[in-house]
């Protein structure tokens, strides 16, 4: 009652705003004026005599530019039984080269103020430089220097080493982190390299040495293998004459290209339970091997997996986190690469709730496989769609756009053909891909949480068996 | 992944963090101005217009003065719990309605809520300006009608889960409340973390949150950013036409002061937590945002433990690898401030050889301060970071909000790069001497069972 007098009370307080105040129409959203025609910018493509691809991209609005050198190969090249020699490739350019020393490169990085960060991911490694352009000249060379003459300094290599195994002892205090990990050794199991953590194991860490680094930077770091993306407040042709410099007289090699197994087939769906005791939150994995980026289908699911749990208002997020409150954000993601990557449901979901949360996890995986409400598909190619101006905005987002477009052979005018690519997707496209692609009948559903209180009532959704597994998602023994 | 709604601590700091260029020669890379106008309408409300027709997108970004420094004991986390509370729907917006309408439009949005502020932002593509206009006000005017008692129960649990997230379920997650209680007397508003306890989140009533919006979301507490590609004459009747009709509410008076701080001697705490390696952190009573020394102050961070070079970085982790990481920075915030050491040590290695060497590099600073070099170094990193926050128009947007809220003035962004270029080394000796030489608080959090690990006054682990 007291409740009810006090919302009255609100009511009629606000009532007394005078009306002639009111000069719009509240009561629903305005109408728009039609989005803004969107050019992107040109991708201007040269080519040096050793094979280095160069995509420049001029942005004036201030005195930065950002380059990513993008070699075509990462995580998955590693040879095999080394797990983990592309990541600590990546990490030691920064540590040493023919005539600078590692703390000479971290004097001189600081000391220009620019950012440069080696990384290696699945299919590559990258080298990027964000830097002003008051001091171009000296940035590059310090760049051109990290990624052409690395020296792999073994004193340098112990200690990023120490460092790797003690990131993977610090791991298993985090029940996300361990999830990232397990969810995919338990989907491509040892025989294929996207089992396998990008930073390494234990064992595969402590038996590397720089001849194993060595030999893959010799092997992939080619001209011919790789792209240089440039962005930023530079001039074409002045900085093709500064990379052609510094670039052109990298040697180029015959780069094998790589092979992928089959990943094992799926089984039913089970749920696999990692202990993490005392946790206050289930970490949720959820899904499937999905597909690669060149699948034909990349739009249709792109539209689908934005109405599944690609963004906020996504069902998953809505029922998982607005309509429930069992978490703080839910979704999903396909993760495309050369081969079929991972398609992942996920979350961190209050403990009590894991076995309801895992309930509604099914029940919209399910839902995805009815036929889509035509409202709702227009909201989410209206999403996609619109949002992409804002994806050009800096010269770091326009240089991490051109990534794919390189290393995936996307055509040139792709972000231009974009709208038009999603607008194609139909309602028969969403209900066939997720038909196609999300099974609830043969899910890996890895929970990791604390088993004692949440086990009993995962095992009563009877969504699955149980199979507990340890923290790097192998069969106990 | 989606992350919304954050709380957000060390908005400086962060900057720093996504921070990168800038040029040796301090004069070589001017910051630009950024052009701007600011009106406040009859009814109080601020309005700040940047125009910016380089990419068709706007940035609406609203700042209400408002955080959890202005929250009361016993309903921690409060202002970030109101926060979420936004987003449920007011009279003509219903629930779910305000998301669903934005991502329809191309837009982004979110909101963040520190110890001084509470913000509130969309980027869109410029045709969608009017559907941020008529969302955002619609909120500040007519939340209440349609507040009830379910919004608040369910944007409470996934709060609640937001602190499990970033708190508890996260290792040395809680290390932050139990520095802040033990630096801190209880009645600073400072002593408890953004995002609250469990307890107070529990307690939030109906009543309280209707009592915060009169109290605190009137026009006349807040400032409207807009940033990018539009028309002024247009955008200024649209605000007009959206805000001019919602009513100023009662005057706010914002806490000026807070009760002094007092750590006569060196405290020791420890807290047992589920890591494998344990992690000392030093925190050192020192000035709030803007004042005289807070620059030299991030810069002594910077020096202290920021890059390879950097005193204890270089000597724990490089030289002698006894640690892991290293980190360090200044947190001035608007009433009060903070300088934070934390350190790792590796597997096998004692806190007190840690501590041995913090407290050498420390003193070496304090008696024969640091170099140009260092000083330079950390300068030319600094100023980096204010060109790269120029790079967005929610950047600009939020650097425009920033200084109109902490200095009363929108056009301060060269001015606060000037406060870095004008540090001497004598100055970072001086600011090291002066606060770190101050008693402070030591917490090691330990593995479980381990709190013999812990580093105590005699300066060893017992």
């Amino acid at each position: 009652m007291k409740l009810r007098a006090l919302m009255a009370f609100t009511a009629l307080s606000l009532l007394s705003i005078p009306l002639r105040a009111q000069v719009v129409d509240r009561t629903k959203p305005p109408e728009l004026g039609p989005p803004p025609r969107v050019s992107l910018p040109p991708i201007l493509t040269r080519q040096l005599p050793n094979g280095l691809r160069l995509m420049i991209v001029e942005q004036h609005e201030l005195p930065l530019a950002d380059f990513v050198l993008l070699v075509g190969s990462g995580g998955t090249a590693d040879p095999a039984g080394k797990t983990g020699v592309a990541n600590l490739t990546a990490s030691m350019l920064r540590e040493g080269t023919t005539t600078r020393k590692s703390l000479d490169i971290a004097d001189q990085t600081s000391f220009l103020g620019v950012s440069l960060n080696p990384q290696a991911s699945w299919e590559s490694s990258t080298l990027s430089l964000h830097t002003p352009t008051a001091q171009l000249d000296s940035a590059l060379a310090l760049f051109a220097d990290v990624a052409l003459h690395p020296s792999f300094p073994t004193n340098e290599f112990d200690r990023i080493k120490k460092n790797r195994l003690t990131e993977l002892l610090q791991l298993r205090d985090q029940g996300p982190a361990i999830a990232n990990q397990a969810f995919p050794a338990i989907l491509y199991g040892s025989g294929h390299p996207y089992g396998a953590p990008l930073i390494g194991t234990e064992s595969s860490v402590t038996g590397l040495t720089t001849a194993d680094l060595q030999a893959y930077y010799q092997t992939n770091f080619k001209p011919n293998n790789s792209t240089l993306i440039i962005v930023g407040d530079v001039n074409p042709a002045q900085i093709e004459q500064k990379i052609n410099s510094l670039f052109g007289g990298w040697q180029r090699g015959d780069v094998a290209p790589l092979t992928y197994n089959e990943p094992p087939k799926a089984g039913t769906t089970t749920i696999y339970l990692i202990d993490k005791p005392g946790a206050a939150q289930s970490s949720f994995r959820i899904g499937s091997v999905g597909v690669p980026r060149s699948t034909k289908d990349y739009f249709a699911l792109t539209v689908m997996n934005t109405i599944l749990g690609g963004s906020f208002s996504s069902r998953l997020n809505q029922n998982l986190r607005e309509a429930r409150g069992y978490t703080y954000g839910a979704g999903s993601r396909f993760d495309m690469r050369r081969a079929a990557g991972p398609f992942t449901a996920s979350a961190e979901i209050v403990s009590a709730k894991s076995d309801s949360a895992l309930i509604e996890f099914i029940k919209e995986l399910n839902g995805i496989r009815q036929a889509v409400p035509a409202d709702e598909l227009s909201r989410a190619k209206r999403y996609l769609q619109l949002q992409l101006p804002g994806n050009f905005e800096t010269t770091q987002q326009i240089a991490s756009a051109l990534v794919p477009v390189a290393l995936y052979g996307l055509p040139l005018d792709y972000y231009n053909t974009y709208v038009q690519s999603v607008e194609g997707v139909t309602q028969a496209d969403v209900g066939r891909v997720a038909q196609q692609y999300i099974n609830p009948g043969s899910l890996a559903i890895l929970i990791v949480g604390d088993r004692k209180t949440i086990e009993q009532g995962l095992k009563a959704t009877n969504i699955g068996p149980i199979s507990v597994r340890t923290m790097t998602g192998q069969t106990v023994q | 992944m989606i992350r919304k709604r954050s709380s957000m601590h060390l908005v400086a700091f962060s900057y720093l963090i996504a921070a990168i260029a800038t040029a040796p020669d301090l004069g070589a890379q001017s910051i630009p101005k950024i052009r701007f106008e600011k009106y406040t309408l009859p009814n109080g409300l601020e309005v700040i217009l940047h125009e910016d027709h380089s990419t068709p997108i706007v940035a609406v970004d609203t700042w209400y003065h408002v955080g959890s420094g202005d929250e009361l004991v016993g309903r921690t986390g409060f202002a970030h719990l109101f926060e979420h509370i936004m987003f449920m729907g007011s009279q003509h917006v219903a629930v779910g309605q305000f998301d669903q309408v934005l991502e329809a439009a191309g837009a982004n949005n979110n909101g963040s809520t520190t110890e001084d502020r509470t913000n509130y932002y969309e980027t869109l593509p410029s045709n969608a300006l009017p559907l941020a206009l008529w969302l955002d006000s619609d909120r500040m005017g007519f939340l209440l009608p349609t507040m009830d008692l379910p919004k608040v129960d369910l944007q409470r649990d996934v709060v609640k889960n937001e602190r499990r997230q970033r708190v508890d379920n996260v290792p040395y997650g809680r290390a932050d409340e139990i520095i802040l209680a033990a630096l801190y007397p209880k009645s600073h508003p400072y002593s408890w973390p953004v995002i609250g306890s469990m307890t107070d989140l529990s307690a939030a009533s109906l009543g309280d949150v209707q009592n915060f919006f009169k109290t605190y979301y009137a026009p006349n507490n807040a400032t409207l950013t807009i940033a990018g590609d539009f028309d002024p004459a247009t955008v200024k009747k649209l605000v007009s036409q959206y805000f001019s009709g919602i009513p100023r509410g009662p005057e706010v008076k914002r806490r000026v002061t807070v009760p002094a701080v007092s750590i006569p001697r060196d405290t020791f705490l420890v807290l047992e937590d589920k890591v494998q390696l344990p992690r000392l952190f030093y925190t050192w009573h020192s000035v709030k945002g803007f004042s005289k020394d807070d620059a030299a102050l991030d810069l002594l961070a910077q020096i202290v433990a920021n890059d390879k070079n950097s005193r204890l970085y270089k000597k724990l982790v490089y030289e002698m690898q006894i640690a892991q990481n290293v980190s360090a920075f200044q947190d001035g915030s608007r009433l009060d401030g903070k300088f934070q050491i934390d350190v790792t040590p590796k597997p096998g290695q004692k806190v007190s050889d840690i501590d041995k060497v913090v407290r050498t590099e420390i003193a070496n600073i304090i008696n024969t301060g640091v170099s140009q070099r260092e000083l330079q170094r950390a300068q030319n990193v600094y100023k980096a970071s204010f060109l790269n926050r120029l790079a967005s128009v929610l950047g600009k947007a939020e650097v425009l909000n920033s200084y109109n809220s902490f200095v009363g003035n929108p056009d301060y962004v060269q001015q606060d790069a000037a406060r870095y270029d004008r540090v001497t080394t004598a100055d970072v000796q001086r600011v090291a001497k002066t606060y770190l030489g101050r008693p402070k608080i030591v917490l090691t959090v330990v593995p479980e069972g381990k709190k013999e690990m812990m580093l105590t006054a005699s300066g060893g682990d017992r």
